[in-house]
């Protein structure tokens, strides 16, 4: 399976450089050594025991090594934005920055830095040098190594220290192709210290073929910095997303990941946090709807590597038909990291004799002045409730959607930017009526 | 706490250590078909047991020692090991045959075999090193229909027995250590308990590893027919050692219809000194089904020794209304490492299980609990709840939890919650203030918290397992 990608790079890794800058191909050949040695990812590994990839891998796919632009109107293709978010509005299509001209960019606050990483890494390359790759360096894993082989763009985020950004930033992927297609992107996030930015990140796919992609996401969050990052998955059930994303804290930084997948085919989300100063507050959570032959798997690692840090975790699964979710929540504290308060939670929920959980919550603890919890459960909706509410007159079908939207309802609420959580909100309750799955291929509601 | 008493305490020494002279007939040292060959031999096996052996030793070959451990293992070698060890001595009809050396050992440890047989009326079927040199009660237990004797035994006199139910809960290709046990397993007990009867007493082994070098493996089988009930108790001190000694033991256990069977154990190999020299290597599988409906199977461990730990007591929930229960109590101290925990494999319908377990770890050890529950697609209305505690006592030491939970059936429920925590400093604080020194605080705190899972032990093995919690604690507090 991985043989094709190693003759590939072996044969065109002239042009792949050719196509990306620099900086970026410094780290390439050392990747593609460490893909070759490891391969894509099996359930062997530990790690991947809920993600299986064979039938994913076996796709051939094409890959734009060439960097031949794809033509495609990305508003044509993303005609609803969320209302009232008045938001900073950036695409990838499939693995390269998709410039637009909007006019809504043109009010970035100074010294801001939005755009294509590989076009930044040329023109900037001291200060995409100084993060590039600093997270995915330490890790061995095959589909991480795989990116660094093969990526040659991807978006780029610099907030410069106590600039607030006063807006969101929208960065939507879209997966747009006539054929069976791979697509590799690196996104780089950099927020100085005393910055606030929030990023909400789509995941779209446009057309009826198979979509493979692969992307890694590297976060920077300096000193007393506040980032929030959305992550929106709403693709249809031909698509493999992988995803990883890394994110590094410094000293009294605030830092909300919040993942949902709502519509997908195969999922992985692997994300790390590392709190690398003191005082540092995070809240990862997130939320999965899956029906059909849906595969979700949350694979998450919090590290706490400096005392009086602060974490929680919220995961919540809704799973139907034959759909398969995973979740594995690492909580690590290290050894000197005292006093740290880590807290995490799953709850699931199987509406069908067919649906599969598989959780593993995972503590791992070598200091000793700690509070760490960890709690998961796995049931079907509560009898008893769905009957006090038939009993006062609700229809059953009614009363199953309110238990099910109050279940998801919390991670929600975990949602800061209010417009955000409206559109969640509507979308959920859409998702869990089944309105969404009916527009196939088309998955953004119309 | 002031880290003077910390230090002092973490010093104390193993105070079961001591080593018996009793000689020891040992075969050459190394692993190969001749000495598989020369086990069996030498036991009188026949055939097919060999057969069973031979069978588990080629497919030995081919087996990896497993990884995925939370543990350092050194580099073991197979071949430097001395894989039988009988003592010399014809066994023994009563007490006044026993080498009194074994029993002065077994009077050191303040369990006088005398005392027992007359106040507990507990069977002690004595395992030292390999052949069990001693059975007691056996008569009287042979008049209800109830077998209680050594495996080699019942090899001999119970054929059908064993050659139906060996192998079935744990086969011979399971695991590295399982498959190593197969091929060389030297005795250990083994326990039949007819339709309908339910054992007066509760059937109780003391094990015992006593020569330098020489792995011991033992077997134990346990068969609950229909409508019976037993109580099993093993336990274990070991000599002080400077070599690591390799223990990979099996136990199987079949409940079949309405029967129940609980089994404790309190275990406590020699866990090496405080520098983490020397100390058991405890590879055990220990499993458990629960075959026909509404049985119920009980595990309950107290485990304080070992140098490594790698224990996972499991149940097969596959009649119909069947139910299961683990409770744990783990404590590591020094060098000391520990991988254990317990799987809930729920196949019948209506079954449940119920997971509680309490780590304490100290001094420089690392604590794990690493769990299964997983719930078939048949397995309707399955239900299970688990709770893994860790306390920790000092910052050097490391509690961990992996518990995997795999749900394949909408109708069950799983739940699990796992808390790590240090000793509350206002807990402390309350019983300085009434009177009461740290130490016998953190004492009280220690023993209220692994209080739900010592109540599960019988009378006879609370004294001992509270006395060993005791001895590994007092030394760990901090």
């Amino acid at each position: 399976m991985e043989q094709q990608y190693i003759d590939l790079y072996k044969q065109h890794h002239e042009s792949i450089k050719k196509h990306s800058a620099a900086v970026m191909n410094e780290l390439r050949d050392a990747a593609f050594a460490l893909f070759e040695e490891l391969h894509f990812p099996t359930i062997e590994l530990e790690n991947y025991k809920y993600t299986d990839l064979t039938s994913a891998l076996s796709v051939d796919y094409g890959l734009n090594i060439n960097r031949i632009p794809m033509p495609v109107n990305p508003y044509e293709v993303f005609t609803c934005d969320v209302p009232g978010i008045h938001s900073y509005l950036y695409f990838v299509v499939n693995d390269a920055f998709y410039p637009v001209n909007d006019i809504r960019n043109k009010t970035l606050p100074e010294g801001v830095i939005i755009g294509s990483l590989n076009q930044i890494a040329e023109s900037h390359p001291e200060l995409v040098k100084q993060y590039f790759g600093k997270l995915t360096s330490n890790k061995n894993d095959g589909l991480i190594a795989f990116n660094g082989a093969f990526a040659q763009d991807g978006f780029f985020m610099y907030v410069p220290k106590n600039v607030v950004l006063d807006k969101p930033v929208q960065l939507v992927n879209i997966m747009r192709s006539d054929v069976d297609s791979m697509a590799n992107s690196h996104n780089l996030i950099i927020l100085e210290e005393g910055s606030k930015a929030q990023l909400l990140v789509c995941d779209h796919t446009v057309d009826e073929v198979r979509f493979l992609s692969n992307r890694v996401t590297e976060v920077f969050v300096g000193q007393n910095a506040i980032y929030e990052h959305y992550k929106l998955e709403n693709t249809h059930t031909k698509t493999t997303n992988l995803s990883t994303l890394l994110i590094d804290q410094q000293e009294s930084s605030n830092v909300l990941a919040n993942v949902i997948t709502l519509h997908n085919g195969q999922t992985r989300n692997t994300i790390e946090i590392d709190l690398d100063g003191e005082n540092c507050e995070s809240l990862l959570c997130g939320m999965v709807i899956a029906d059909k032959n849906q595969l979700v798997d949350n694979f998450t690692s919090i590290i706490h590597n400096k005392p009086n840090c602060q974490s929680r975790e919220l995961f919540k699964y809704v799973l139907d038909d034959s759909s398969k979710g995973g979740f594995t929540g690492k909580l690590f504290v290290a050894k000197d990291a005292q006093k740290t308060a880590a807290f995490q939670t799953n709850r699931n929920i199987l509406l069908s004799k067919t649906a599969k959980m598989r959780t593993k919550p995972q503590l791992e603890i070598y200091a000793d002045d700690v509070k760490c919890s960890h709690g998961a459960t796995i049931g079907s909706l509560d009898e008893s409730a769905k009957f006090y509410m038939q009993s006062r007159g609700i229809s059953e079908n009614e009363a199953r959607l309110l238990l099910m939207f109050a279940f998801t309802n919390d991670v929600i609420e975990n949602i800061r930017i209010p417009a955000l959580q409206d559109r969640i909100k509507m979308l959920v309750e859409k998702r869990l009526r089944g309105e969404l799955s009916k527009c196939e291929g088309c998955v953004i509601c119309q | 706490m002031s880290t003077n008493i910390i230090d002092q305490l973490t010093q104390t020494d193993y105070k079961y250590g001591f080593s018996t002279d009793i000689e020891t007939d040992i075969i050459p040292i190394g692993l190969s078909e001749e000495v598989v060959r020369i086990i069996s031999e030498k036991k009188n096996e026949p055939e097919w047991m060999l057969d069973f052996r031979l069978k588990a030793y080629h497919h030995w070959l081919t087996m990896k020692m497993p990884s995925w451990a939370h543990l350092n293992i050194p580099d073991i070698d197979f071949q430097s090991i001395a894989y039988y060890a009988a003592p010399r001595k014809n066994a023994p009809q009563s007490l006044d045959e026993v080498d009194p050396e074994l029993l002065k050992t077994f009077n050191k440890l303040g369990i006088s075999m005398e005392e027992q047989k007359m106040l507990s009326g507990v069977a002690v079927d004595v395992v030292m090193d390999s052949v069990s040199v001693k059975t007691t009660f056996k008569e009287s237990l042979a008049e209800m229909g109830i077998i209680f004797c050594s495996f080699s035994e019942a090899v001999e006199h119970h054929p059908d027995l064993v050659q139906k139910y060996m192998g079935s809960v744990v086969p011979y290709a399971d695991n590295f250590f399982a498959t190593l046990n197969c091929a060389v397993f030297s005795d250990g007990s083994f326990v039949y308990i007819p339709k309908g009867v339910r054992c007066p007493m509760e059937l109780s082994t003391y094990f015992r590893i006593n020569a330098i070098n020489t792995g011991q493996f033992e077997r134990t089988l346990i068969v609950a027919d229909e409508d019976s009930y037993v109580s099993y108790l093993e336990g274990c001190t070991a000599p002080m050692r400077d070599e690591n000694q390799l223990h990979a033991a099996i136990v199987e256990i079949v409940v079949m219809k309405n029967a129940e069977v609980k089994y404790s154990t309190v275990q406590n190999w020699y866990p090496g000194d405080k520098n983490g020299v020397g100390g058991i290597y405890n590879f055990v599988t220990k499993r458990g089904i629960c075959k026909g409906d509404n049985s119920k199977l009980s595990w309950t461990q107290v485990e304080t020794g070992s140098a490594i730990t790698w224990k996972y007591p499991s149940c097969i929930l596959l009649g119909d209304n069947s139910s299961a229960e683990f409770y744990s109590v783990a404590v590591t101290n020094h060098h000391q490492q520990a991988d254990t925990g317990t799987k809930m494999l729920h196949i019948g319908k209506n079954t449940s299980s119920h997971i509680l377990s309490k780590g304490i770890s100290a001094g420089q050890s690392q604590n794990s609990y690493r769990g299964l529950v997983r719930i078939n697609p048949k397995a309707e209305n399955a239900r299970n709840f688990s709770q893994c505690d860790s306390l920790l006592l000092g910052d050097k030491c490391g509690a961990h939890t992996f518990p995997y939970m795999e749900v394949n059936n909408d109708s069950a429920i799983v739940e699990h919650e796992a808390t790590t925590s240090k000793i509350n400093e206002d807990q402390i604080f309350y019983c300085n203030q009434r009177g009461l020194s740290t130490e016998t605080a953190v004492g009280l705190i220690v023993n209220g918290y692994a209080k739900d899972v010592l109540n599960q032990l019988p009378m006879e093995f609370a004294v001992e397992a509270q006395k060993l919690l005791q001895i590994t604690l007092e030394g760990s507090v901090g």
